[in-house]
């Protein structure tokens, strides 16, 4: 692999990595009218749900995924959610995403409830407080690795806001980018890249618009040994130096057991630890 | 600014939709090419038609015609005012007109006009088609010495010239032919034993008639002509190709020479009248209608020959009054005015502008035109089916891309303008490549034909079926951006659905997809 030295090196550098490394001049992320979720003081807690339950139709057929889920997470925290596949630990996800609603109970962000937002101000809570990486990177493969990283960015702004500050944007997404190990691969699509290095740039698109919450579904699931280790221990980095709070799913029990806490689904539901 | 760029990207490595758009551009092309030609078509067409017709023309039903045409003329005057530039009067008769070549006799079908010199050129283009430069500048029956045809229409030598060398030839072959006779007095022998014809020192025909005296007086066709005609040159002359292919006209007759005119009299029962006329110059209007049948004469002569003067009072009387107005002059109202100044049940005459007179071969074209443009634009409408087939293929394709944006944030309303975005920059792609082709295409058009006879060996555009020595266009820019604009429109329509379906797609589900 031709980045193996790359990558040792981008972890030298995670560690020397000043904390400012992630913080853009906020004249370059201009202000604009949004929810406001600056985390009170009063509650630890910055994701809370109560209560969750979901199911799917198929057909005529109910089937329920979620039986009354409660999931909380406090500021700088790192939970791995496991399970057996189909215990609905990505539709917890999904559902703490806001990408789908629940049919019952309550998830609240900052001390706010996010779960029945309208469908605009959801969207702009993704795209400003919650970063997210997949099992299968989910990069846009007609975007080079920079503009991959960009897509928030380029999402929440308009052309000419963009424009203005286009080399801010750029210079931040580089930093990103090297900062996990992809500063020599900034002009490639994802189809050159290799699995590892195409999570990497999911990463750093998850990191860009400076999210409070990281929500990563199966990062390694698809990944060998090495490189999902290799993820892990970025992931790791990001939440212990930089206070980046994760909610991993996962269904390896060796990976859950990196994270700080876990939670166990079964059959929908909570299983006591 | 994502939408921009997705839509810029999917432009540029979606090459299935670009073929989609290529039944826009070859539509649009097309359009424009059809639009111009016609145009062109249309507007050459009218200036021909109008050509030698006035701006309105009344005719008297009767061949016997309006009685007294100066008093018409001063109540059109009044009735019309200011809008009037001018007015001719004339006398349009069918008559029968018969010129000999090469000792066989050819007749042809016209309509004799006997029209006013000094007014009747001024009311209409007649002059300007005229061959021979002077009769341009005032309208002449009276033969020239010479100096017929210009750069476009070749003639023979014509005119005084020829005429006098042409009498020269054919008294020279009477002389001929008259001391051989003396010297063969056997009877029989003569027609065995003709002399042979010396060689045509102008290549034309012998005539006959040009020699043939007048009754009472002395003619001298060396000096003297005829009384003046002018032809239509497709009378005169025929067109056709010499043994290079080379598209040439055949002249039967030509100025200076004499022809033969029958035609009606006046009065019941019509009889026959027939004279002499000297062809003083061809007319070529590039109307195949008028330049085939319609010959001209002096009003006076005609009037003369018909008995269309009262011999007592000396009123005379013409079949038509032709009316010159200014060049914004409402046509229809002048003519309702006369109508109503003139009704129908008192005064036996038909009011017309020159596009009533050609309304049915008008309205065709106009009729083909709006035709060709529906029919066009259903192939462009169909070619949006395309688009919209393509473009559900492409949001099928691009799922779990519309996922990973709403999963970052994106609304569905910026997912469901990239699509539009997409399609508006497709049309727009393809109906300005349709644009650009169209317009090259217009601007060579004539050398087209050519190079397609040179890949085929088949001739495209021959110049002896048309008047035209070139497709005559018409490009109107704003046609152009009608159709342009028309077509942009049709892409972005049929991208909408699936522009729809991509907004609608459920995140979960889109990321879910494989």
């Amino acid at each position: 692999m031709s980045s193996t030295a790359t990558k040792s090196q981008a972890n030298a550098e995670l560690k020397t990595a000043p904390h400012s490394a992630l913080r853009t001049p906020q004249s370059a992320l201009a202000p604009r009218p949004h929810v406001d979720f600056a985390s009170p003081a009063t509650n630890t807690a910055l994701l809370c749900a109560k209560g969750l339950e979901k199911s799917y139709r198929k057909a005529k057929l109910v089937v329920p995924v979620l039986k009354g889920v409660d999931f909380q997470i406090r500021e700088g925290g790192f939970v791995a959610v496991v399970g057996q596949s189909g215990c609905g630990k990505s539709t917890l996800l999904h559902l703490l995403g806001t990408l789908d609603a629940p049919d019952a109970g309550e998830i609240h962000f900052s001390g706010r409830r996010i779960d029945n937002l309208a469908p605009r101000a959801r969207d702009v809570l993704r795209n400003e407080q919650f970063g997210m990486i997949f099992q299968f990177y989910h990069l846009l493969p007609e975007l080079s690795t920079l503009e991959n990283v960009l897509a928030p960015i380029m999402i929440r702004f308009g052309v000419l806001s963009y424009w203005r500050h286009k080399t801010a944007h750029i210079e931040r997404a580089k930093k990103l980018l090297d900062l996990v190990g992809l500063g020599h691969r900034l002009t490639h699509t994802p189809r050159e890249l290799s699995g590892g290095e195409m999570q990497r740039a999911a990463i750093a698109r998850a990191l860009i618009a400076q999210p409070k919450l990281l929500l990563a579904d199966e990062p390694t699931g698809n990944l060998d040994q090495k490189t999902g280790g290799e993820i892990l221990a970025l992931l790791k980095k990001l939440n212990r130096d930089q206070g980046l709070t994760i909610v991993m799913v996962t269904h390896d029990q060796a990976i859950a057991r990196q994270a700080d806490h876990t939670v166990r689904l079964v059959e929908g539901k909570v299983a006591p630890s | 600014m994502y939408k921009l760029l997705l839509s810029w990207r999917y432009l540029r490595t979606r090459y299935i939709a670009l073929a989609s758009i290529i039944s826009v551009t070859l539509g649009v092309g097309t359009l424009i090419v059809v639009n111009s030609v016609m145009a062109g078509f249309t507007r050459e067409m009218h200036v021909r038609l109008h050509g030698i017709l006035s701006d309105v023309i009344i005719e008297s039903h009767s061949m016997d015609g309006l009685v007294d045409p100066a008093w018409h003329m001063a109540e059109i005057r009044k009735v019309v005012g200011d809008d009037l530039v001018g007015t001719t009067a004339a006398v349009h008769v069918p008559a029968m007109l018969t010129m000999t070549v090469r000792g066989q006799v050819s007749t042809r079908q016209i309509t004799l006009i006997g029209v006013d010199e000094a007014t009747y050129a001024d009311t209409s283009d007649f002059r300007n088609y005229l061959l021979h430069t002077e009769n341009r500048k005032q309208l002449s029956f009276a033969l020239r010495d010479e100096g017929y045809g210009d750069s476009e229409h070749e003639l023979p030598p014509s005119g005084w010239k020829y005429r006098r060398m042409k009498v020269a030839y054919d008294r020279e072959f009477e002389a001929q032919r008259k001391l051989l006779e003396s010297e063969k007095p056997s009877p029989g022998s003569t027609s065995n034993s003709e002399p042979p014809i010396p060689p045509d020192p102008t290549g034309v025909p012998l005539d006959p008639t040009a020699a043939a005296p007048t009754e009472g007086t002395v003619f001298d066709p060396a000096t003297e002509q005829f009384t003046g005609i002018v032809l239509g040159i497709a009378i005169g002359s025929v067109r056709q190709r010499n043994a290079e292919g080379k598209v040439i006209d055949y002249f039967l007759c030509r100025p200076g020479d004499d022809v033969q005119v029958t035609f009606a009299s006046a009065g019941m029962k019509p009889t026959a009248l027939s004279d002499q006329f000297t062809v003083v110059d061809f007319y070529e209007s590039k109307m195949s209608e008028y330049d085939s049948g319609f010959a001209f004469v002096p009003l006076k002569r005609l009037q003369q020959m018909r008995g269309m003067i009262d011999p007592q009072t000396g009123v005379d009387a013409v079949t038509t009054i032709q009316l010159k107005l200014k060049p914004n002059a409402d046509l229809n109202q002048v003519r309702d005015k006369l109508r109503a100044h003139f009704p129908i049940d008192q005064f036996p005459y038909r009011i017309q502008t020159w596009r009533d007179m050609q309304g049915p071969l008008l309205a065709a074209v106009q009729m083909e035109t709006t035709l060709l443009n529906i029919l066009l634009f259903l192939i462009i409408a169909v070619a949006g089916f395309g688009i919209l087939a393509t473009f559900f293929m492409i949001v099928v394709e691009k799922t779990r891309d519309i996922g990973i944006l709403k999963a970052l944030g994106a609304p569905s309303r910026g997912v469901m303008s990239i699509f539009l975005n997409y399609g508006f920059s497709l049309g727009l792609v393809g109906s300005g490549a349709g644009m650009i082709g169209g317009l090259i295409f217009v601007a060579y058009i004539n050398d087209i034909p050519k190079l397609i006879e040179i890949v085929t060996g088949q001739e495209v555009f021959d110049p002896t079926v048309y008047y035209f020595q070139q497709i005559p266009t018409d490009v109107e820019p704003l046609a152009v951006a009608g159709v342009v604009c028309g077509a942009v429109l049709i892409a972005v329509l049929a991208s909408v659905l699936p522009a729809l379906r991509a907004a609608r797609l459920h995140p979960v589900e889109a990321l879910r997809y494989e």
